[in-house]
């Protein structure tokens, strides 16, 4: 009886043992899960999902204080590749949010430009060009379409101009379900 | 001028669901016809109770979740699936297990796992085992074979017997129906009878039982015009027929008085029928070559398993099942070596 | 049929896995030769005809050109320029219908043509090319704008540059022409089989092969004799023409490098890296044009067909020609057409409309009627038979692709190795439920593409947020520094204002202790024996100026008896 009673806590001192020093030799700084959350996000650092950014809302899924279904940038693929991730169930987009709109592009019409900075303060990535009583532009390339932009000017002279669809930017659409005809057309895709 | 916009390719299909389902059907007819020859009327009143049956059951499910309903109908799949269960199932069998057993098969086994081409089991396995584990009494009532049947029963009478439920005057269930071949082997071996010994009983033909074999021969004839047909491929008869002969072979060489020999097998019982028609179907077998030569030796293996030392005479249904089970996993494991890539092997 | 050039035994041949028998369809164009097309009032030049970046346009609306100048630059490595094909006025530079899937318009050069097809003046013609450096060679063949003319377009020049440690042994020349219909190849090589040879030539001079091998299918009895004779008849030694069994699709590149050599290229790689160079038979004239006669590619043999249009053949068209115009040439319409379709009926696409212009690598227009190219229905489910994965020739599994490109899935397409699908059709082609795989894997490409470049750029936004967030950080903490600053600042006010309160004046303590130090300085200075150099030599309003402060400085003075100035100057 008092070798089992011994044999049981010398085990549970060497497994204790080992777990600590598998705590202490194998920890990692920061947390990896929200590093992978923020990598599956858009990075539009649009705001709509409540949170001041795709970081803050990133660790708030890692921390299970926020929904994977509030990010209408990054639609209905995201929302699944974030379930996929954590291993919760798929949930609808929620329609507080936003709705998943097509890709736009900021656009600054120029001659009514006031050059107050308001826009340039208020983009997240940066890619508003100008300065004081300057002229301010958009560099299309970064532009994330966060529309985060759009309030703070005092003559609402930006616009949100959906991307066109050109040769270069077509896609084959997907087709569609069984029983209905295999069609291609310009509208699609 | 305005043209058809269309993916490619812009070719005229030479294939098509509904044209394999018609060369099954008509595969399966030179062994309805020796069926109908040895044993009487009650297979094809079955097959057209089971046919009807067996459409109307889709109609109404098609119907039920939204989707139309003549393309459905029109490919044939579920007559096939009508007319392969009929052809498993006694001659006298209640119409009413026909029905059951088909509707079951069709609206459980095909559409509840989403209807054509996602069901993981053979549908018409399903039925047959569902009616021989609720049923076995009926299911085991056979006909002996028309040259020893003592009272051939005529159309009208069959149709009395199938419908009624009722037997002609001076007739009773012990009198009418016979064991099939593979049964009777297993009862006498239970006994402890010798082969040679079992073998002089006049039931027997030269491989399997009188009238059975030559239904067995029909089936091949029939599996043979779909091989041709290139409806479907050789890989799983070979394999399947091949493993249950090595396997009989292997046993009847280590025990000759224990064991019936190798082609008894072959040409007993469903092994035929299976091989050709029901291990085939596309939907629940694996779909890689190397595949379905593994999935059908399985069978095989399997089948002669059941049959040795397993509680039922018949195994086929039982080892098709069994393997629709592992197919995907088999189909996982055996894909094909992608030209211009290097094979593990290689490196 | 005995082919006096293969004394030879037979060369081995290998298979390649899957593909199919289909129904030729070629006798109907190869009745007549090939007529040169008329020249059309409107040439339509698309920028980008080719796989790479989109040439920049030389020309502006109103400009007048010649035939074979240059009108747009090749911009970048991959690239390739575009020449006028006939003389005329340069209308526009729009945008204009483009021969494409989905019907979209690009950015085209239209010329008005003047009828004359005055020819501009072309680079000096390179007769002995052995003995011309390979680069000079390589940069006529750039400017002369020469694509692929398989179909693929890719930039001839780039190809035939293979890399400094590739070491090319074969050229192999893709003369299969394994489509159904399409028999452009076949009648270029019937009528032009000497200019084949010299661009197989230069091609074999530019890589550095050693064996040239011509695969032709044995459907193409006529084309085989020709070329074998123009061999023979030059007496060149190590061509070989090679006649390949009739396959779908053996004129794939990979396809075709394994039947002739029983190599497979490795997936992701190009067939340089196994030695071997492969470009299409009408590549090889375009080579020989221009370097034996300083042209650039301006026309090709295009093959108009199908029940769809009266009078099939193959015609000499000039690149920009509007499809409405060839098939004129072709005898108009049956009224049987259904599809227009630009290309083979395996991989061809549908035209939306006839006034698309061709292009260089437009190799055949098919005007496809119901019974030719018949409405395949819609797709049933997928009974799962596996004919696909037995015709695939790239032993993939079309089902599981399709699984999971239905299901969006695009990670477990890629697992089963979605990017080695040549789109060749044949899995489409059997299906007995009619699904459109090949769709389905063009999507899922497609979406694979955009998602790489959305992580791409989702990346670069993160990175600038990162940036920008940590300025916002770096601009706080600057203003706390300073704010900090001025609190010490102010802070040190504050003690010299307290000791002024003590009857100290701080500024004047401030002008005293300025006043110290300069008169320090001072005789520092004139003990070294520097002099004080601001004192001589005053001009008239420096003594003014001098005079002026001394007066103020006194009454200062005076003024502040308590002072203790210094009346030094």
């Amino acid at each position: 009886m008092l070798i089992a009673v011994a044999v049981i806590s010398v085990l549970a001192l060497a497994f204790g043992l080992l777990l600590g020093f598998s705590a202490i030799r194998f920890r990692v700084e920061g947390d990896p899960i929200a590093d992978n959350i923020d990598a599956l996000l858009p990075q539009t650092q649009c705001g709509q999902c409540g949170y001041p950014g795709c970081r803050p809302y990133a660790e708030a899924i890692a921390a299970e204080e926020a929904e994977i279904n509030l990010c209408p940038p990054g639609g209905e693929a995201t929302m699944v590749a974030l379930a996929d991730l954590l291993g919760r169930d798929p949930v609808a987009l929620d329609a507080e949010a936003g709705e998943e709109k097509p890709k736009a592009l900021a656009f600054i019409r120029e001659a009514e430009c006031i050059g107050c900075t308001l826009c340039i303060q208020a983009c997240p990535v940066d890619c508003i060009i100008g300065a004081a009583k300057q002229m301010h532009t958009v560099i299309a390339d970064q532009c994330t379409g966060c529309e985060l932009c759009l309030p703070p000017c005092p003559v609402e002279c930006i616009d949100m101009v959906p991307v066109k669809q050109s040769i270069g930017n077509w896609k084959w659409p997907l087709p569609p379900a069984d029983e209905q005809p295999a069609a291609v057309s310009a509208a699609e895709g | 001028m305005q043209f058809t916009t269309i993916t490619s390719p812009h070719t005229s299909r030479p294939n098509s669901v509904t044209a394999t389902m018609l060369w099954v059907i008509i595969a399966l007819l030179p062994g309805t016809v020796a069926m109908t020859w040895y044993f009487g009327w009650g297979i094809v009143l079955h097959m057209l109770l089971a046919s009807i049956a067996a459409v109307a059951a889709e109609a109404l499910v098609m119907k039920l979740r939204g989707r139309p309903v003549m393309p459905a109908i029109g490919d044939l799949s579920a007559v096939v699936t009508a007319l392969l269960l009929a052809i498993a199932l006694p001659p006298l069998l209640p119409w009413w297990l026909t029905v059951l057993g088909v509707v079951f098969a069709i609206v459980v086994a095909k559409h509840l796992f989403g209807g054509i081409g996602y069901n993981p089991f053979n549908p018409a396995m399903i039925g047959y085992v569902l009616l021989l584990v609720s049923y076995p009494v009926e299911m085991t009532a056979w006909l002996p074979p028309i040259m020893l049947n003592q009272n051939p029963l005529d159309f009208m009478q069959t149709l009395s017997v199938v419908f009624g439920g009722g037997l002609p005057p001076g007739l009773d269930w012990d009198a009418l129906s016979m064991a099939t071949p593979l049964d009777e082997m297993r009862n006498q071996l239970n006994q402890n009878r010798m082969i040679s010994e079992i073998r002089q009983s006049p039931l027997w033909g030269d491989f399997g039982g009188l009238g059975w074999e030559w239904v067995g021969n029909w089936y091949l004839l029939g599996g043979l015009i779909l091989l041709y047909k290139r409806v479907i491929s050789w890989h799983i008869p070979v394999s399947m027929l091949g493993a249950v002969l090595i396997m009989a072979m292997l046993f009847h060489f280590l025990d000759q008085e224990s064991h019936p020999f190798g082609l008894f097998h072959i040409f007993s019982g469903g092994t035929l029928l299976g091989a050709f028609f029901i291990a085939t179907d596309p939907v629940s077998a694996a779909t890689t070559k190397k595949g379905q030569l593994i999935y059908g030796a399985c069978i095989g293996f399997i089948t002669y398993v059941i049959r040795r030392w397993g509680g039922y005479p018949d195994a086929v249904a039982f080892a098709v099942l069994l393997m629709n089970m592992a197919a995907p996993m088999i189909d996982y494991y055996t894909q094909p070596r992608v030209f211009g890539q290097r094979s593990a092997a290689d490196d | 049929m005995y082919y006096p050039s293969q004394i030879k035994p037979a060369r081995r041949l290998y298979k390649f896995p899957g593909g199919l028998h289909l129904p030729d369809n070629k006798v109907q164009s190869t009745g007549q030769p090939t007529a040169k097309a008329e020249l059309p009032k409107r040439l339509v030049l698309p920028i980008r005809q080719h796989i790479g970046a989109p040439a920049q346009p030389l020309v502006k609306a109103g400009d007048r050109v010649l035939k074979g100048q240059l009108i747009a630059n090749p911009k970048g490595k991959i690239s390739a320029a575009v020449h006028a094909p006939s003389s005329g006025k340069v209308s526009e530079i729009t945008e204009y219908p483009v021969a494409h899937p989905s019907g979209l318009p690009a950015l085209c050069i239209i010329i008005e043509t003047d009828g004359r097809d005055e020819w501009c003046e072309l680079p000096p013609a390179i007769q002995d090319f052995a003995q011309c450096e390979r680069q000079l060679l390589l940069e006529r063949i750039c400017e002369a704008g020469i694509v692929g003319m398989g179909g693929a377009s890719f930039p001839s020049n780039v190809k035939l540059e293979p890399g400094q440690n590739r070491r090319i042994d074969t050229l192999v020349i893709n003369a299969a022409e394994c489509e159904p219909f399409i028999t452009c190849d076949d009648m270029l090589m019937r009528e032009r089989p000497q200019d084949i040879l010299a661009g197989i030539a230069i091609m074999r001079y530019l890589v550095g092969a050693e064996v040239c091998l011509i695969g032709i299918e044995d459907n193409k009895p006529e084309a085989i004799a020709a070329l074998s004779t123009a061999i023979t008849e030059q007496g060149i030694e190590n061509v070989e023409v090679v006649t390949i069994p009739t396959r779908y699709p053996s004129g794939g590149e990979r396809q075709l490098i394994r039947v002739l050599t029983g190599k497979e290229v490795p997936s992701g790689e190009i067939p340089a890296c196994i030695g071997i160079v492969c470009h299409n038979v009408g590549t090889a004239v375009a080579v020989a044009d221009a370097v034996l006669d300083g042209r650039p590619l301006i026309s090709r043999y295009i093959t108009v067909t199908g029940e769809g249009v009266a009078n099939p053949r193959n015609l000499e068209a000039l690149v920009g020609t509007s499809c409405s115009e060839l098939i004129e040439q072709a005898g108009g319409y049956t009224g049987k057409a259904q599809r227009l379709i630009m290309g083979g009926p395996m991989m061809g696409f549908t035209l939306h409309s006839d006034t698309v212009p061709i292009v260089k690598a437009s190799n055949c227009l098919l005007a496809a009627s119901a019974l030719e190219a018949p409405d395949p229905g819609p797709a049933m489910a997928c009974i799962r038979c596996g004919q696909c994965a037995e015709v695939c020739p790239v032993s993939l599994l079309p089902q599981q692709m399709y699984w999971y490109a239905r299901a969006k899935d695009l990670e477990k397409t890629q697992e089963y190795n979605l990017f080695d699908c040549i789109e060749c059709g044949c899995c489409s082609h059997v299906c007995p439920s009619h699904i459109p795989l090949v769709q389905y894997f063009r999507f899922a490409k497609n979406e694979s593409w955009d998602q790489e470049r959305e992580r791409r750029s989702a990346e670069q936004a993160r990175q600038r947020h990162e940036a920008k967030l940590a300025r916002m950080a770096r601009l706080e903490a600057e203003k706390i520094a300073r704010a900090q600053k001025k609190k010490a600042a102010l802070a040190r006010k504050h003690t010299a204002a307290k000791q002024s309160a003590k009857g100290v004046d701080p500024k004047k303590a401030a002008i005293e202790a300025a006043i110290k130090r300069a008169a320090e300085k001072k005789a520092k200075l004139a003990q070294e024996g520097v002099q004080p150099q601001n004192t001589d030599n005053l001009t008239e309003a420096q003594q003014r100026q001098v005079r002026q402060a001394n007066a103020r400085r006194k009454s200062l003075a005076g003024a502040d008896a308590a002072g203790d100035t210094d009346q030094g100057s």
